[in-house]
């Protein structure tokens, strides 16, 4: 499928390369440090932007129709804001955006924020659309067969580090042992990619040292509640987008279940491969895909190994299986947006009996209909042990709101915990002597 | 245990108010519920110092519980527990054999489902507002919540209202309240409307049946409430009951949680933690306060003070005069102007329900002030109420709102390039170029933030609309409340309660709020510049200073404000009746002896049996509303023959269900809803002629929704979705085999776009269908992903599924078929482009404009697009849909993707309307449609560049036509004018 832009676009020239500092909206925390050092590593001036406060989403709602998707009010807002805030020359500041391209209107996020830079005055300021698909041409910004290589393991040592992060974190017996060895692996392994031919090999060593080290947290074990969360990748991921859910959970003595990006990636393969199957499109590219989603695929499995050999710490659940669990629910043809994936993400969870559930999504997000809140019932219906909880993410949306509705998926979380683990319940007499004093209620 | 004498006490703080409950050995010793007008510390502290009054500063065990109460026990280290929690733990113990407990409070509505397994829900965001809507609602009818529940017992019939939420049947209950339909009547449908919202919000298909319990506020105080949902889920009086505790169970419950957890304390240690827990912000950082100083505000008051306008003491006028009346959707102005524009007499009040006798009043105050030596020779009326007051009191003309205020605004400031107003419901903005109305934004439901909503907010916080503004000017810490729509903002309003934010911080943010939606929501401003250099504002909402002065901040601009700002429109319409010479109002006498009567009836016009309000005067005038078309009227202005492509694609594949026959393999249903709209006639040839005897859905009514709302899992999605359900429900009711919905990720390919998509919700509403459906009867549901780009994948694609589901059909036959229905599908498509061009010809030979009503295939249906291409047609316009003109332009360039089937054909009708002078566009855009907030940008930008109007319309559940027709109204006048 080849996506043509309707208008002519600013290009980001070999010339900018040299000295435009190119700004990174922080969609996923960890695994967009990585990236972001990568790019750093072959020359290129990225920046993540780590801002946060209520003047991002102001910004955006100035400039973005209000009733576009929550995730592009704030990714653009945030652009728009660290231009105009004078840390950057507008005239040497580049920005990225990813674009995945498709049905869902997500696909326009790049042609709004070129809207939005235009209205703010800012529309010689060049948008580099980050794609595999290529669907934009920038003489200055290639993504070499090297640069992919090293994106691709960022990515696997980002899910790996979220995941050892958020199962070490609540546990931790010294508060930010565990956030400081994000750090330090995030040093360690983006110095060593731009130094070193990647190896395989040593990528295999890097995951076992890396688990090894976690492991040597102080910890104490006693299990807490498991939350996992899902959702439409920019709320599921970016604490600016949902208000800071996970360190929210952890806080209420949670325990966080994140399934990492890499399964929104090969989601992405996937679909090229449905797609042929279900409408006999894309004939030619099909073939490259499976290729793809064989290779990604043994890549996952690798790592789930290694963490099993540990044995310390639960690893993801692999994307073929992950795959397996929709049926029944939803077809992969699904494929707007998170499509089936997000279903199949609950269903992920269940199976590694994580049971209560976030699921966020931005204020009237199209495909979530379908399959976030669409799929409740059923979920529920075939799982009776899930407890979901749909928090929807807006400007005007009240943290308070979404915290109460949070704390009500906690307490039933207590609830099916206490079902298993009876404890001696002495309340009976009070319970009896309140029920013969008081009226029984009138009747209306 | 030994016997426990300890009291364990709950307290809840909820959005609105605040309850305590103290339990000793079991029993309730004592109890309270209050308002806490926003002072949630305060409030509590006072209510536990009361509490000491009565029991002495005896030792208590303490748990808090409610939205409001979260900062306060986080602060104050006293146990919380979650309010729905709270009441599980409560009911489980006193009343075990409850199925479901109904709990609605100020903001949150809870359904808790007992039985296999707990099953716990709060409304979504986008749903809020349960007591706090009856208390708005009374506020509109001018009655405290008691009287409200007493004329709700009176009620005779039920007029539908939205159940979105509460700013959508806020707009469905003006139209009412202005079209004079009774309040016993209205009382109850509002209370219905909450029914409807909860049931269809939180139960979602899931039965509401057994041991129900009612809990809550709004459930103990209003019996008519509790009338409403025992009708409605067919329960009796024995199953459906209020326990005594209903009003504070959560408090109640939180006491029982008390026993588990928490310190010992006596209740004025209590009083004072919590009175002095430190207020933690955790909501967005504070905004800048409106005023630094006295002296600024002075500076500010100065300046505004020299917009005035001449002013004249009745007593000492004698001469000619001239009324204009505005009777606005919650209030109604008056101005009596001399022959030399100068006010003689004004008058500005609440509706307070009944605009009617409002201006009755008034006319007999202006005939005694007038006596003999004034002579009225003309009137005017505008604002929502124009029709049925011209009715009334015999009006000599109406002006229509646009109008009437750009009037008001050119005569205080000749070079003026922007008006905005800000009403009590609405908010107006225009845009002169030349000395004419270049644009014209008004709001929709969901940015209807203005000036009745503070009122009543202000009225719920114990101020008067004035005092409260008052507060505002010299806040310190005015809280950020956002902008997206009142219902947030109200549950915002409770996040700052949380962090302790006083009434002036509320105040202060709310006038920032109001404001922000308006440059932003409405106008879609990036700059002051988009407005323009010679800005009026006006209407009711900017008397205050605050609104004034938030708006002058956030544009960075000084404006003008008249001194009269509240009465513009009814000046403008003063201006307006100057051109008269002698006048046809009331004369006193008969406004002494005048009777004003309604009552309710059902037009028999056509299918749609509009529910009409008549309204009967004395003298025999009459005026009648509610009617979608000008049919019950008897006046309509076109000629019946005019062509209108919405009509005729409807009947158009309406009778698509007479080629169904009998065929040998059995019965096929197509519910006719979103895409099918347009491929209906592609699979009705397809499976005729493979043998399937197929069956239509009828065209969607009210009921088809409320047939099928039950099983609606995602309140935010569109109405043309929401549809669906009651399409297949019908279908299911029909017995049929099969119900045919497929997947669609990929329109029909048309050139010029960079691809073909569906969006999201009509490509896979099928995967919704089928895992929300509750129970399918015999039939099967049928939902194949296909392919219709291509004749072969579609052949072997039909093959396949169908036969997977026992059909084993010969791949001749199949092939045949597909051939059939492809030809199908042309024939429609050319008779639409056919019949499109009959009708701008027709248009032309006889001097009509030409409406592209242009929105998406679904939108012909009735239900849907409520009658607006009928509202249209009476207007004069020639009315075509975008289908059938957008092969007659070229795709244009626009700066998003143009990757959907349906979006293309509109981009390519707004350059055909910016090309022809005679054609004008309007875009209906259903609520929630999350592709067009990309696409209204690009087709406003389209028109603009062509120098056109453009007009959008978003449609929903109920749509106040009354509104759709100002604006048509005014987009006719704009071009009149221009």
């Amino acid at each position: 499928m080849v996506i043509h832009m309707a208008q002519d676009y600013i290009r980001f020239t070999k010339e900018m390369k040299r000295d435009y500092t190119i700004l990174i909206p922080n969609m996923l925390p960890v695994h967009f440090r990585l990236i972001s050092r990568v790019f750093q590593n072959y020359g290129y001036k990225t920046e993540l932007l780590e801002t946060e406060g209520p003047q991002i989403g102001e910004t955006g709602l100035k400039y973005v129709h209000n009733d576009t998707c929550y995730p592009a009010i704030l990714v653009i807002g945030q652009f728009i804001d660290a231009i105009k805030s004078g840390r950057y020359d507008p005239h040497k500041v580049a920005l990225v955006l990813f674009q995945t391209g498709g049905g869902c209107r997500a696909s326009n996020y790049i042609s709004l924020l070129r809207k939005a830079l235009e209205r703010a005055g800012y529309e010689y300021v060049p948008v580099i659309s980050f794609s595999l698909a290529g669907i934009e041409k920038h003489p200055g910004w290639k993504l070499t067969p090297a640069i992919l290589h090293r994106l691709l393991y960022a990515v696997m040592y980002g899910d790996l580090m979220m995941t050892l992060e958020n199962q070490t974190k609540p546990y931790e017996l010294n508060h930010g042992d565990a956030a400081a060895k994000s750090e330090y692996w995030c040093a360690r392994l983006t110095d060593e990619m731009a130094h070193n031919r990647i190896s395989y090999g040593k990528v295999l060593k890097n995951y076992r040292d890396m688990i090894f080290d976690f492991a040597s947290i102080p910890m104490n074990r006693t299990e807490k509640v498991k939350v996992g969360i899902v959702g439409e990748i920019f709320v599921k991921f970016s604490p600016l987008g949902n208000n800071n859910l996970a360190d929210f959970l952890n806080s209420e003595g949670a325990e966080v279940v994140i399934p990492g990006l890499l399964d929104f990636c090969m989601y992405c393969v996937y679909n090229g491969l449905v797609d042929k199957n279900l409408y006999g499109r894309g004939r030619f590219t099909a073939p490259v895909q499976k290729l793809a989603y064989k290779f990604l695929l043994k890549k996952q499995y690798d790592m789930i190994n290694i963490m099993k050999e540990n044995g310390m710490f639960r690893p993801s659940t692999p994307f073929d299986h992950t795959v397996s669990l929709a049926d029944g629910y939803i077809s992969h043809g699904v494929k707007m947006g998170e499509g089936w994936l997000l279903t199949a993400e609950m269903l992920e969870l269940a199976d590694e009996g994580v049971n209560n559930i976030v699921c966020t999504q931005p204020f009237g997000c199209l495909p979530n209909h379908i399959c976030g809140k669409g799929m409740m019932k059923p979920l529920k219906a075939k799982n009776p042990d899930l407890n979901i909880i749909a928090i929807d993410y807006d400007t005007g949306a009240s943290v308070v709101n979404q915290q109460n509705r949070i704390k009500l998926m906690l307490a039933g979380a207590a609830r099916m915990k206490n079902k298993k683990s009876p404890t001696v319940n002495d309340n009976e007499r009070t319970d009896s002597a309140l029920l013969n004093n008081t009226p029984q209620g009138l009747h209306v | 245990m030994v016997e426990n004498k300890e009291i364990m006490l709950g307290i809840d703080i909820g959005s609105t108010t605040a309850k305590l409950v103290a339990c000793r050995a079991g029993k309730i010793i004592y109890s309270k519920y209050e308002r806490h007008m926003s002072r949630v510390r305060q409030k509590t502290a006072e209510m536990l110092r009361e509490m000491k009054r009565v029991l002495g500063n005896v030792t208590v065990k303490a748990a808090i519980s409610g939205s409001a109460g979260l900062g306060v026990a986080e602060a104050a280290h006293i146990p919380f527990i979650q309010e729905v929690a709270a009441t599980t733990e409560l009911v489980e113990r006193l009343h075990p054999e409850t199925e479901a407990v109904i709990e609605l409070g100020g903001e949150d509505a809870k359904i808790i489902f007992f039985g296999s397994g707990i099953d716990e829900r709060m409304n979504g965001t986008c749903a809020g507002g349960t007591g706090a809507f009856i208390d708005q609602m009374a506020t509109l009818l001018g009655v405290d919540a008691d009287e409200l529940d007493e004329l709700s017992l009176r009620a005779q019939r039920i007029y539908p209202i939205a159940s979105r939420c509460g700013v959508f049947a806020k707009t469905d209950v003006q139209p009412l309240l202005n079209q004079g339909a009774r309040h016993e009547d209205i009382a109850a449908s509002i209370y219905q409307a909450v029914v409807n919202q909860t049931i269809a919000g939180l139960a979602q298909g899931r039965r509401i049946t057994g041991h129900v319990l009612f809990l809550g506020g709004p459930l103990s105080f209003c019996a008519g409430l509790r009338k409403r949902f025992r009708e409605t889920l067919g329960l009796d009086e024995n199953m459906a009951c209020l326990p005594e505790y209903a009003r504070h169970s959560v408090a109640l419950g939180a006491a029982f949680f008390a026993e588990n957890g928490g310190e010992s304390t006596d209740i004025e240690t209590l009083a004072d933690t919590i009175e002095s827990a430190p207020a933690v912000r955790t909501s967005r950082a504070a905004l800048p306060p409106l005023f630094e100083s006295r002296e600024d505000y002075e500076r500010f008051c100065a300046r505004h003070a020299k917009a005035t306008v001449g002013t004249l003491d009745i007593s000492s006028y004698s001469g000619t005069a001239y009324l204009g009346i505005d009777c606005g959707s919650t209030t109604t102005k008056l101005v009596l102007l001399s022959d030399k524009c100068e006010i003689l007499y004004s008058y500005y009040s609440s509706n307070k329900g009944n605009p009617v006798e409002v201006v009755r009043e008034q006319l007999i105050k202006i005939y005694s002030l007038c006596r003999d030596k004034i002579k009225i020779l003309g009137s005017a009326v505008t604002g929502y109420g124009e029709e049925l007051i011209r009715a009334a009191f015999g009006v000599d003309i109406g002006v229509v709102e646009t109008v009437a205020h750009y009037s008001a605004a050119k005569y205080f400031m000749p070079d003026v390039d922007f008006i905005l107003d800000i009403g009590g419901q609405d908010i107006k903005c225009f845009k002169i170029r030349n000395g004419a109305i270049d644009s014209i934004m008004l709001n929709e439901a969901c940015s209807s933030g203005c000036g009745s909503f503070i009122e009543t907010f202000a009225k719920s916080m114990g101020h008067t609309a004035e005092s409260f503004a008052e507060l505002a000017l010299f806040a310190k810490h005015p809280v950020n409340l956002g902008s997206r729509c009142t219902v947030f903002m109200n549950s915002s309003v409770k996040q700052s309660q949380k962090d302790g934010a006083g009434a002036d911080d509320i105040s202060a943010g709310l006038s920032v709020s109001v404001v922000k939606n308006a440059i932003y929501k409405v106008i879609r401003a990036a700059g002051p510049d988009d407005l323009g250099r010679h800005v009026v504002v006006q209407g009711g909402t900017f008397m205050s200073n605050a609104i004034l002065r938030a708006f002058e901040c956030e544009l960075g601009r000084e404006v003008v404000r008249p001194e009269i700002a509240g009465l513009m429109g009814a000046y403008g319409a003063a201006l307006r009746a100057m051109k008269l010479e002698s006048s046809t109002l009331l004369i006193a006498e008969e406004l002494e002896s005048f009777e004003h009567k309604s009552k309710a009836a059902t037009c028999g016009g056509c299918a749609n049996n509009c529910r009409l309000t008549v309204n009967t005067f004395s003298g025999g005038r009459r005026f009648i509303s509610g009617n979608r078309c000008e049919k019950a009227l008897g006046t309509a202005k076109g000629d019946g023959t005019a062509p209108n492509l919405y009509e005729f694609k409807r009947n158009y594949l309406v009778s698509l269900s007479e080629k169904s026959v009998k065929g040998g393999r059995g019965t096929i249903g197509i519910p006719v809803a979103l895409g099918m709209y347009e491929l209906l006639p592609l699979w009705h040839a397809l499976f005729t002629h493979l043998g399937f005897e197929v069956v239509m859905s009828g065209m969607s009514t009210r009921e088809t929704y409320e047939k099928g709302q039950f099983t609606i899992p995602s309140d935010t999605a569109c109405y043309p979705a929401k549809l669906m359900h009651g399409h297949v429900e019908e279908l299911i009711g029909k017995n049929v085999d099969l119900i045919f919905y497929p997947s669609l990720t990929y329109n029909v390919e048309e050139k010029g776009s960079e691809n073909h998509y569906n969006c999201p919700v009509v490509a896979y509403y099928s995967e919704l269908l089928h895992g929300n459906l509750e129970d399918m009867g015999r039939s099967r549901f049928f939902y194949p992903y296909l392919n219709i780009n291509s004749k072969r994948e579609l052949i072997s694609e039909l093959i396949k599924y169908l036969g997977e589901i026992g059909y084993d059909i010969p791949k001749s036959e199949i092939k045949a078929a597909v051939n059939y229905s492809f030809a199908a599908y042309d024939e429609y498509m050319s008779a639409v482009r056919t019949e499109g061009e009959r009708a701008l010809e027709y248009a032309r030979k006889n001097g009509r404009r030409i409406m592209i009503l242009a929105g998406r295939p679904y939108h012909i249906d009735e239900e849907i697009c409520h009658g607006i291409d009928k509202l249209a047609s009476s207007l004069g316009f020639v009315v075509v849909s975008e289908d059938s003109v957008s092969h007659l332009a070229e795709t244009p360039r626009v700066r998003v993707l143009n990757q959907w089937t349906y979006h293309a054909r509109l981009y390519r009708a707004a350059v055909y309307a910016a090309q022809h002078p005679d054609t004008e566009l309007v875009q209906l855009v259903s609520f929630g449609c999350g592709v067009d907030a990309i696409t209204t940008d690009e087709v406003r930008r389209i028109l603009e560049d062509g120098g056109k109007y453009c007009t959008q319309i978003k449609i929903d559940e109920i749509t106040n036509l009354g509104a759709v027709k100002i604006r048509l109204r005014s987009l006719m006048a704009a071009l009149d004018e221009a």
